[in-house]
């Protein structure tokens, strides 16, 4: 039976893991390489490096980070950061990528995502989207934001929309953050991870606001997630990926276990 | 040993050489190098992406050469789109034959509400008589990212099921497939990629 998937993200800025809340407030949490090892042995199903602040101060550090942090790891490893083109995208596989992560530069070009999907294979392509809901909008979740530019810009497009379109183009999973839940370790937005995932015909993974087992019980029932991302859960040791897993098999979720 | 890996720029390799080289092979790649081909003591096909990109082998003479290859008695393995190419086709691409080493066709997962790709950890069916897959433990999962998959036959070496059962690797001979990653299944993928390398070739001339 396929399992959910409990993928560990490694926020990176400046070669080095951070923790931020709400996108900002950012805190140091340790090496890359180490980090991806250490999640990868403590269970984790995948690992995702997002250089947060590529876009926005241009991309020096990552193809040798990504270079690094893959040389000993045997799980998926996605990036993303920067990626603004299909040859941006080929040095990140050559340096150890499985995937990357495409976002502002997506919307800025949608056709980004055509071309790395027709070099590399609709498998390699995540579209991740920032989403904030619009508490001024009819409906909040239908009608809830993407933002761009590491969330500090609304990009004018609507998050169920964008989705659909990403898959149309041939994006093979979707990263979906929530913006109004990253960092608050008050459980993900399930209403709005829904909505996407009945959307596509591609696997959602679902991002922002872990902080217990029934938060992760809730986006993988309710709100119909195929993958949850938690980054701040699994740093200082306050858990492991294995651990999660194992309380969640206990409540009747498909994992891979042992691992 | 010489472990030659096939590039057809149907996706990136670096993972694969990565995974060969972690357990102590030192694998040449050839796109065209049909020497690479002559001289191998193992050929591994890996491939993500399209069907439609295994037209490479054939316009660059690398089909026949694995043929001969495989007619030899050396060990080959198939990695996913590497592993479909085996077959004779796949609806992927229709216009486009495989090596027609297994009689099936490859075809697409059934609508379903389920999601297309396949992609995530899934548990293998272990056919006791493969050896491929010699020391895998019933209910030990591995990574999969696919849309197209080959039928379940006698030559099936584990089976898993998405939407409906699969071959996720094939067996018959000196010649396998897998259709997962062993390169991105944690231990139990190196301990396949393992298996593969340390494969004493059944009737080698």
């Amino acid at each position: 039976m396929i399992t959910k998937r409990i993928i560990a993200c490694l926020d990176v800025h400046a070669g080095r893991v951070v923790k931020g809340v709400q996108f900002v407030d950012i805190i140091d949490a340790g090496d890359p390489a180490t980090q991806a090892a250490r999640h990868a042995r403590d269970g984790a199903d995948e690992i995702v490096l997002l250089d947060i602040t590529a876009t926005h101060e241009g991309r020096a550090t990552l193809l040798e980070t990504v270079r690094r942090t893959a040389r000993e790891l045997f799980v998926p490893f996605c990036v993303g950061g920067g990626i603004r083109s299909a040859a941006d995208a080929a040095q990140v596989f050559e340096a150890g990528a499985d995937k990357v992560s495409v976002n502002s530069a997506a919307l800025a070009d949608p056709t980004l995502i055509d071309a790395i999907g027709r070099s590399f294979g609709a498998q390699a392509v995540v579209v991740a989207i920032d989403a904030r809901r619009d508490p001024h909008a009819a409906d909040p979740v239908r009608d809830a934001q993407v933002f761009v530019q590491g969330g500090r810009k609304p990009s004018g497009r609507r998050v169920v929309e964008w989705a659909r379109e990403a898959e149309a183009r041939g994006a093979g999973e979707i990263l979906l953050t929530s913006m109004d839940s990253d960092g608050m370790r008050t459980g993900f937005d399930c209403e709005l991870t829904a909505a996407v995932s009945e959307a596509v015909g591609i696997p959602v993974i679902a991002s922002g606001g872990a902080g217990t087992v029934d938060h992760f019980v809730d986006v993988f029932g309710r709100g119909k997630a195929d993958a949850a991302l938690a980054a701040s859960i699994f740093h200082f040791g306050v858990s492991s990926a294995r651990s999660l897993k194992e309380e969640l098999a206990r409540s009747g979720v498909s994992m891979r276990l042992p691992c | 040993m010489r472990v030659t890996v096939v590039d057809y720029k149907a996706g990136n390799l670096t993972s694969v050489l990565k995974a060969l080289r972690h357990l102590g092979a030192e694998p040449s790649v050839t796109d065209s190098d049909l020497s690479l081909i002559h001289t191998a003591e193992r050929i591994v096909l890996p491939g993500v992406g399209h069907f439609a990109a295994t037209q490479r082998l054939d316009a660059t003479g690398l089909t026949p050469a694995i043929r001969a290859a495989i007619a030899r008695g050396v060990p080959f393995l198939g990695i996913c789109v590497g592993m479909q190419w085996l077959y004779t086709g796949s609806s992927e691409a229709p216009a486009q034959p495989g090596l027609g080493h297994f009689a099936e066709q490859c075809t697409r997962f059934a609508e379903s509400s389920e999601k297309i790709p396949h992609v995530g950890w899934n548990s293998l069916e272990v056919r006791p008589v493969s050896r491929l897959l010699a020391g895998v433990g019933p209910g030990e999962f591995v990574y999969f990212t696919h849309s197209y998959k080959a039928p379940v036959t006698a030559d099936t070496a584990a089976i898993t099921t998405y939407i409906e059962p699969f071959a996720a690797a094939v067996e018959r001979g000196n010649v396998m497939g897998v259709q997962f990653h062993p390169e991105k299944s944690g231990a139990t993928g190196l301990k396949i990629l393992r298996n593969f390398l340390g494969w004493q070739a059944e009737g080698t001339k």
